[in-house]
């Protein structure tokens, strides 16, 4: 095709965005890493360049590594049941049944609401005197500080987290089940083959690249988490619930420690960068290609 | 046959029983925000329907609560993200698709890294430039509406989306614009942004839906309170009202109606699949 266009026109559409992302992006991704080698504890307005030391701070914080450890749980509980539990209810709906808008609508409807609602709404399940521990209470157990016992609360927020997410992968699991070939379904049903074997030996092997993707994205979003924790724990009690986002925020914006936060959110960026080039290395290749 | 029935039968159960879990906590807010302040919100065994049924709570949180004011902002907000984000992931996918020129392998790899990086570690430079720039609500309304919708104004899967899209109108349209006279803003806009309009449509209704949930960057830069966004309006209910349940449980319902009429009546883009990966988990 000739070449209609003048040499400087692709530059023309791509500066409007390319100003943006350069403002909003490049130059925050570089002063991050540029931040955490300054201190601004001692006078927010006069940093002092101190090194690596920020760093080196961090890996004697104790409350660090238990941030870690509480975002690593997050992972280990949230994505497995975000990769799987949603894979069930998908096989389900794909089935040949009644009802299967009103049910995708339904399930599909967490995901819709803000965030902040949804939290408020748990909060309300999880009090004291709450539905969820009469509930407890009903079935011959203790009833449980949700949110207030330090054992209960980080698992309380993983929840919600949880129940928000499943219609979102639903969905993409649905669209990935359209394109297993009914034929092997057939080729089962003549088997006689039962529901189970049949899903184990055709829909898991068939979909495995939707289901290793929704592992990766679901754990690069438990990465992130922090809304549910504003608004249900504020990160306690004692600590238990923060994960770290949320020990990033209340570094960088309530102690103003800004370079220390800065340490923080580069381990972060390590973090979920790790996670994101897996993704579009191995399954979303062919959507990025030149 | 018989088998097949019991089958399904045991399928609907847990459809009906997931679908349930799905909706019981809005459920159960609604239950809240109809009861009097005769009945005990705290009694055992609960109670779904309400004894003492009023719409007080729903008047009384309405009253003290501007809601048309979080309604009007978050509006504000969502709209201008949308706009901002069609016309330049529009403008900046059509040379990544159609067009040869100088840097074009490096732009690529520039927006996918983007994707890389969380908005959750940057955001605390991205809040001291938006300071810089006064692009706060301390300056003014207007500073403030555009430093909420900057950071969000435009995203590598928007740039994505739809150079995809123009990778898929054939060349010929084009060349036939060009014979006919069209310089290259003109088969821009006249040849080629009508038939992406699908694609736009997809880029617009997630982004809205995205924007209209955003919590953490307003609550990170809003100080006035007539500038809250509907989240961020919705959270501080619980500091409002303390301990009044019956308020706060209104005041989330209240909050939600616009943006569930809006599922409502786009559904189908929703649940249809093959949007996947538009909603930011």
């Amino acid at each position: 095709m000739f070449k209609y266009y003048a040499k400087y026109s692709p530059y023309l559409f791509l500066l409007p965005a390319a100003i943006v992302l350069l403002i909003f992006f490049f130059i925050p991704f570089f002063q991050t890493v540029g931040l955490s080698f300054f201190d601004y504890s001692e006078n927010i307005y006069r940093p002092q360049f101190i090194g690596i030391e920020n760093y080196i701070t961090l890996l004697h914080n104790p409350i660090f590594y238990k941030v870690l450890w509480n975002t690593f749980i997050y992972l280990f509980v949230a994505v497995p049941v975000l990769a799987l539990f949603p894979l069930c209810i998908a096989i389900l709906i794909n089935q040949k049944i009644r009802g299967v808008t009103l049910y995708k609508i339904l399930i599909y409807l967490p995901v819709i609401v803000s965030i902040v609602v949804a939290a408020i709404a748990f909060k309300w399940l999880y009090a004291d005197q709450g539905i969820l521990n009469y509930l407890m209470t009903k079935i011959g157990l203790e009833p449980a500080g949700w949110l207030t016992d330090p054992d209960f609360a980080l698992y309380s927020v993983i929840i919600v987290t949880i129940w928000k997410g499943i219609g979102y992968y639903m969905i993409i699991y649905l669209a990935a089940l359209m394109s297993v070939p009914k034929e092997l379904y057939e080729a089962c049903d003549i088997d006689g083959a039962d529901f189970l074997t049949k899903h184990l030996t055709v829909t898991v092997p068939h979909i495995m690249p939707t289901i290793a993707l929704v592992t990766t994205i679901s754990a690069i979003s438990a990465m992130k988490v922090f809304a549910e924790i504003y608004v249900m724990t504020k990160g306690g009690p004692l600590n238990s619930s923060k994960t770290i986002v949320y020990y990033i925020y209340e570094r960088a914006f309530e102690n103003l420690d800004l370079g220390f936060a800065s340490a923080a959110a580069v381990v972060l960026l390590i973090i979920v960068m790790i996670f994101s080039l897996i993704n579009i290395l191995c399954f979303e290749k062919n959507k990025y290609q030149i | 046959m018989k088998g097949l029935k019991i089958k399904n039968l045991y399928i609907h159960l847990i459809l009906i029983t997931v679908s349930l879990l799905s909706i019981f906590p809005f459920i159960w807010l609604i239950s809240t925000s109809l009861k009097g302040n005769s009945e005990n919100i705290f009694a055992y065994p609960p109670q779904i329907i309400p004894s003492d049924f009023t719409w007080a709570n729903y008047s009384g949180v309405w009253q003290r609560v501007n809601f048309i004011g979080y309604f009007l902002n978050s509006m504000i907000v969502a709209g201008g993200t949308v706009v901002l984000n069609l016309m330049l992931s529009a403008m900046a996918g059509y040379p990544l698709a159609r067009m040869e020129f100088k840097g074009k392998k490096f732009t690529f790899f520039a927006i996918l890294a983007t994707i890389m990086i969380p908005f959750q570690a940057i955001m605390l430079p991205v809040y001291l430039i938006t300071l810089k720039l006064h692009l706060v609500d301390s300056v003014n309304n207007f500073a403030g509406f555009i430093g909420l919708i900057m950071p969000f104004a435009v995203s590598a899967f928007g740039i994505f989306l739809m150079r995809q899209a123009f990778l898929g109108i054939p060349k010929e349209m084009e060349e036939a614009a060009i014979v006919d006279g069209c310089n290259v803003w003109q088969v821009f806009w006249k040849v080629l942004i009508p038939m992406v309009k699908p694609s736009l449509a997809v880029l617009a209704i997630f982004t809205f839906i995205g924007s209209w949930g955003e919590f953490l960057w307003p609550s990170i830069v809003l100080t006035k309170e007539s500038m809250y966004t509907l989240p961020v309006g919705v959270n501080n209910l619980q500091g409002m009202f303390s301990s009044n349940w019956r308020f706060i449980a209104a005041g989330s319902i209240l909050s939600t109606i616009p943006i569930l009429i809006f599922f409502l009546f786009m559904q189908r883009y929703f649940i249809s699949g093959g949007n996947e990966g538009a909603v930011k988990g």
